[in-house]
């Protein structure tokens, strides 16, 4: 004896007839459309890597890393990308950077404005909240479905099932951010007869920099980890690699791809911590940063202490 | 002088139903009361008074008797529950924002006890936030944000950031920055609070300074009756939100207005709250040319005084005790002697500002302290028992007759 005895819900037909007899047909050049925007941007970044030489990227992203990981990160950023192009993965991993580069940039462009507002709002945060609670707790297989239901198969509708599982933190924290901004401050600002507006671009946004820097470094991970599974609907780079190597039972090209992965993102994740990081600092001048970075048993510049 | 700020009957009372509160404060029940029944906070109840352009307005109460609810009332950071706040006669209780942020813009600056500097701005960019928020140029933004930061001494910092700077200075930016718009009113919230008792005593000093130039309207939020006395023309001070007395220094040490306020001012130092003026009688002359001895003994006789000052004309050649002028008078027989022969040319003197406290000294001479105007005129005498009866007088029963008197005095020029 158990409920199904008496009643049989069809939540699966339902589900097909909302999204396959209702959904994509209704909305499909919608979703068509939305993809334009990030193919454009993707394929731009994709190109650019491709004609960039290695060397060239290699030295960039080391000098990033001198700017804001410290030396150490300079010399594993320059070995393990020698090491990837010596495995021969060094267009899989552009296209993997491309990929990530194109999602944390959507995921900006929403994330931002969307965690101002939550900020502003109560209400939208009371809504906001629970939304984004979903969008990072299911798992991402799940999704997948509907994605390339609405959206097809590739590189576009892989980026979108990425943006959507990386949106959450950096909304999440651009929220936190502005909202943990000093109320005195605020206060002063408004005493001095400053608009919204001004509020938001002279002091909320400057002093929530530093959180929504960390925000995006969560982002960029939580991208980072959509690698692989979005190479199941189509898109290529790494993912593809590690995908290829897994179905063949090839554990050698699945582990290249895989430390290719592992490599690129060490190296993304430390110079974005760096990058939040920098804005703590900031109160030090440029000239002793780079005094303590060149000399690193020097003792930190006093007021760096006390910003901190 | 006219009212620059006038608040009516203002009501702030902090919670989702602040009415059925009000009803209860109309029928006398008490903060607690109230709050134990509704869950509402009075904030402040019932406040009006006026502060006059150029004065210095404290208001001073413990903590959490609404001082800063109320300063916040008046530049709309908080709205009133009901009642109106005038300021130049534009509601700030009622005003759209966008009126709201024009007064914030060209009126009203605030001076926060935490200084509330922007700790990613430097010291100019601090000093010249409300004129970028106004529009104006960078250039003039800059020059004027350094003027103002001369006025306060630190313009050699303009290009540091907050947090290189201690709290004294980081105040003085505070009041740099409320400077630099050039507002009529400065609202300062315990501006001096949070520092320590010597660069406080310096900053209140370096304010009562810059005011003499300036001739801002203030109002003063502290919690430190010392500060509330020194600073304030006019002094309010705050109970439950509520404002129990409202007057001059003076006033309240002499004549506090319920046992509250008198609990408050019993440990005051009396001597930096009085003046030469409040213990000052009318002085009665001689001439020098024209008197003798024995005139003087007959005029402090009748007057009932120990001494007498003797006038050159219109300046003050002296003073003639009545144990020399008697003695002189009678060793003489017949014959007048000039008042010359016993005159005391050096003799104490004050101001009309002198405090109490630095009149304790030549009191102690035993000679009345000759009152003198900026030309060194006479125009009062102070006997040395009135310093030390003002001096020690009980608050509970003060003694105001001379008191009343200096008021008048004081208050004539102006009326
Ligand atoms: N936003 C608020 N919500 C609820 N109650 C408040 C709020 N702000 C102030 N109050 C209450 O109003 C009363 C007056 O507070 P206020 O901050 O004006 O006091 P204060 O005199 O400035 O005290 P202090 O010397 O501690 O600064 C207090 O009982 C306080 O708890
Ligand atoms: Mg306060």
């Amino acid at each position: 004896m158990s409920p199904s005895d008496f009643l049989i819900i069809p939540f699966d037909d339902w589900v097909n007839f909302l999204v396959r007899d209702w959904l994509v047909p209704n909305f499909r050049p919608i979703f068509r459309a939305m993809q334009v925007p990030i193919s454009m941007v993707l394929k731009g970044l994709d190109d650019f890597f491709a004609f960039v030489p290695m060397v060239v990227t290699t030295l960039v992203f080391a000098l990033l890393a001198f700017k804001y990981a410290g030396r150490g990160m300079v010399i594993f950023t320059i070995l393990g990308f020698a090491f990837i192009d010596m495995i021969g993965l060094w267009p899989e991993t552009m296209t993997t950077l491309s990929m990530i580069l194109t999602s944390v940039l959507f995921c900006t462009i929403i994330g931002v404005p969307v965690g101002i507002l939550a900020a502003r709002s109560d209400l939208t945060w009371k809504i906001a909240r629970p939304v984004l609670d979903i969008m990072q707790t299911i798992p991402s297989f799940v999704y997948l479905v509907p994605i390339v239901m609405l959206f097809g198969v590739g590189m576009a509708p892989g980026i979108i099932a990425t943006i959507i599982f990386a949106l959450s933190p950096i909304i999440r924290l651009t929220n936190l951010g502005i909202r943990n901004v000093r109320t005195d401050l605020i206060e002063a600002s408004t005493a001095f007869g400053s608009t919204p507006m001004q509020m938001l671009f002279e002091l909320q946004l400057p002093l929530a920099m530093r959180t929504i820097l960390a925000g995006l470094n969560q982002t960029l991970m939580l991208a980072l980890s959509m690698v692989v599974i979005t190479a199941l609907i189509g898109a290529g780079g790494l993912g593809l690699t590690v995908n290829t190597g897994l179905g063949r039972l090839d554990v050698g090209g699945a582990t290249a791809g895989g430390v290719g992965i592992i490599i690129l993102a060490i190296v993304l994740d430390r110079i974005t911590q760096g990058l939040g990081e920098q804005k703590k600092v900031e109160t030090t001048s440029l000239r002793q940063t780079l005094i303590s970075l060149f000399k690193p048993g020097a003792p930190a510049p006093a007021h760096a202490g006390k910003a901190a | 002088m006219t009212s620059k700020i006038s608040v009516k009957n203002v009501f702030k009372i902090f919670g989702d139903k602040p009415g059925h509160a009000l009803d209860m404060l109309k029928s006398g029940q008490s903060k607690n009361d109230i709050f134990e029944a509704t869950g509402q906070t009075i904030g402040v109840q019932n406040a009006a008074f006026d502060v006059k352009e150029g004065q210095i307005f404290v208001v001073m109460g413990l903590s959490g008797s609404g001082k800063s609810t109320l300063v916040r009332m008046l530049n709309g950071l908080i709205r009133p529950t009901s009642g109106e706040i005038l300021i130049d006669g534009d509601d700030i209780a009622s005003c759209s924002p966008a009126k709201l942020r024009e007064i914030r813009r060209q009126k009203i600056a605030m001076v926060f006890q935490h200084f509330a500097l922007f700790p990613h701005r430097t010291i100019a960019e601090n000093a010249a936030y409300g004129l970028k928020v106004k529009g104006v140029s960078s250039d003039e933004r800059r020059e004027r944000a350094l003027l103002a930061l001369e006025q306060v001494g630190l313009s050699s910092w303009a290009d540091s950031l907050p947090a290189d700077l201690s709290g004294g200075m980081q105040q003085r930016v505070g009041l740099a920055r409320a400077l630099a718009t050039d507002p009529h009113v400065l609202l300062m919230d315990e501006p001096f609070g949070a520092l320590d008792p010597l660069i406080r005593k310096e900053m209140q000093e370096e304010l009562l300074v810059l005011q003499r130039t300036l001739k801002k309207t203030i109002v003063f939020i502290t919690h430190d009756l010392n500060e509330a006395l020194m600073l304030g023309d006019r002094i309010a001070i705050m109970k439950d939100g509520e404002i129990v007395q409202v007057g001059s220094a003076q006033d309240i040490v002499s004549q506090p207005a319920n046992d509250y306020v008198a609990a408050f001012v019993a440990d005051i130092d009396r001597g930096r709250v009085f003046t030469a003026a409040t213990v000052a009688i009318e002085p009665s002359t001689l001439q020098l040319a024209d008197d003798t001895a024995g005139d003087a003994v007959r005029t402090m006789e009748e007057e009932n005084r120990s001494a007498v000052y003797v006038l050159d004309g219109e300046d003050i050649a002296g003073v003639v005790t009545y144990q020399q002028a008697a003695a002189a008078d009678r060793d003489s027989g017949t014959s007048d002697v000039p008042i010359a022969d016993v005159l005391i040319t050096d003799f104490p003197t004050a101001d009309r500002d002198t405090q109490l406290a630095d009149l304790y000294a030549p009191a102690s001479s035993g000679l009345p302290i000759a009152m003198t105007d900026a030309d060194n005129r006479l125009i009062g005498v102070i006997e040395p028992e009135a310093v030390f009866a003002q001096l020690s007088a009980d608050p509970a029963t003060p003694d105001t007759e001379p008191q009343v008197e200096a008021d008048q005095r004081e208050l004539a020029p102006t009326a």
